[in-house]
């Protein structure tokens, strides 16, 4: 009934590599919720410990247990990184496909918001959003958001420039289809590589720029468990051998990054025309 | 009730005419051959006919209107690479449909196996593909036809069997229709009468 994985085709491949990724970030997601928040609770008795039975992922110096503060953690800068990565691509492909399609004068007016915006600093104009929102959830997803669509608008305008004048596009608007149509049905398919690929390395950006702004005191107070505030915390102590604050966190924070990122490998084969059956 | 154009004139550099004041005509149910040397300008005759482009010069107009920019256009154009006509990432069953869904005795008169609707195009051949080129463009609203080059990349035999059933499915439907091609033998086979560009863009009338 198994067959070796070399003999299986890529939709079987595919297949077992959505599932153990999907089960992962699933896993993750329903352990974040199912253990109490009583654990993340300064307790002055188990300071300090390494991973034992009782605390897998080990204590903090306050007593906290490790493994609710990681899963709780990653629940919560994966909610931010998707959040953020979404508006992001959203933004792309609106100004992307208008700059594109509604000519010279709206092309002129977005490239020039786009030019400006790949020329600013991330991190001082994500700090001043912050600011602007008083930190927390909001103030993250919205300043990583508005720094991290410019790139991908500039391929998708390149790209849609370029499809404009495919023989199959221009067919189309002679069987009288809309242009809504053609954007949906013709367009969209040609860009979503792009957009997936984009997609997923907006998504670790906003969890190291998530990091970087609560480090710098715009982001989430320190009490919060994110995967941010858990590294910058534990890099204070791994000089002192307290290896697992930094280790487990770590190491889940790259096998979720991991997960997405084969997923969506998984489903750019299939969309590919070339590779579908293979 | 005729697929006209009057007057028209098409450069790409200012004023170096690639053709200019033609007239040509093309009535339902006539089958016309449009011949040149390459670069004379066939197919650039053929798009401005089908509307996908604007003549410098002239008008076009199908039984008396002029061509509707938005909606179905009436003149269809069957171009010379299928593989570039359609989008390489629908799959057949999209394609066949997207102008209109084509009736069983239609699909099976150009010979469109059932097995290759779920394909991607790039898992069919050039011939196979152009079949389906074809049924689309046969619309029911469509009067006319451009067809560019139809054939060329494929073998003798194919090329036999497709122009058998679309001169066939043309004159049943009294669709009138403009082969461009520069393979004389073809022309002289298919077509009630053929129009040599060169002459024409010499004299500047095409009747």
């Amino acid at each position: 009934m198994f067959k070796k994985l070399k003999n299986m085709n890529a939709r079987e491949r595919m297949l077992i590599a959505a599932i153990f990724s999907g089960a992962l970030l699933l896993a993750i997601f329903v352990l974040s919720f199912t253990i109490s928040d009583g654990n993340l609770r300064a307790n002055a008795r188990i300071m300090d410990q390494g991973p034992s039975f009782s605390h897998p992922f080990g204590t903090d110096w306050l007593g906290r247990d490790m493994l609710a503060r990681t899963m709780k953690g990653l629940r919560l800068s994966l909610m931010v990184g998707v959040v953020a990565s979404i508006i992001s691509v959203i933004i792309s492909v609106i100004l992307g496909v208008g700059s594109a399609v509604l000519g010279k004068t709206v092309d002129n007016v977005i490239s020039w918001v786009t030019d400006l915006f790949i020329g600013m600093p991330h991190l001082i104009f994500m700090m001043l959003v912050c600011f602007m929102m008083g930190g927390g959830v909001k103030g993250i997803i919205v300043g990583v958001s508005l720094t991290h669509w410019s790139l991908l608008a500039r391929v998708i305008r390149a790209e849609v420039l370029q499809l404009k004048n495919a023989e199959y596009m221009q067919i189309s608007s002679s069987f009288g289809k809309s242009l809504w149509f053609i954007a949906w049905h013709h367009v969209i398919p040609y860009i979503m590589p792009q957009i997936i690929i984009r997609f997923l390395s907006v998504f670790p950006h906003a969890i190291v720029h998530e990091a970087a702004i609560t480090f710098l005191g715009f982001g989430f107070s320190p009490q919060t468990p994110a995967i941010g505030v858990i590294l910058s915390e534990a890099m204070a102590h791994i000089s002192t051998g307290k290896w697992w604050l930094v280790f487990f966190p770590g190491f889940l924070l790259v096998l979720v990054a991991k997960s997405f990122d084969s997923i969506s490998e998984q489903a750019h084969i299939l969309l590919e025309p070339v590779s579908a059956n293979e | 009730m005729s697929l006209k154009g009057e007057g028209l004139g098409f450069y790409y550099k200012k004023d170096k005419w690639i053709f200019n004041k033609l007239d040509i005509k093309i009535s339902p149910g006539e089958v016309k051959g449009l011949s040149g040397y390459s670069g004379c300008g066939k197919t650039t005759l053929g798009k401005i006919l089908a509307g996908f482009i604007e003549p410098q010069a002239g008008t076009v107009t199908v039984d008396g209107a002029p061509l509707p920019r938005k909606g179905f256009r009436p003149v269809q154009m069957i171009y010379q690479h299928p593989e570039k006509a359609i989008d390489p990432r629908w799959r057949m069953r999209q394609v066949l449909t997207e102008s209109f869904t084509p009736s069983r005795e239609l699909v099976e008169a150009l010979e469109i196996r059932g097995e290759w609707l779920g394909r991607h195009p790039i898992e069919l051949s050039g011939g196979e593909l152009q079949r389906f080129c074809i049924a689309r463009a046969l619309n029911p609203a469509t009067r006319y036809i451009i067809a560019d080059e139809m054939t060329t990349m494929l073998d003798a035999i194919t090329q036999a069997k497709i122009w058998h059933v679309f001169k066939k499915l043309c004159a049943a439907r009294n669709i009138g229709v403009v082969i461009v091609s520069h393979e004389a033998s073809l022309l002289k086979r298919l077509c009630d009468s053929v129009i040599y560009l060169e002459d024409v863009t010499a004299k500047g009338s095409a009747a």
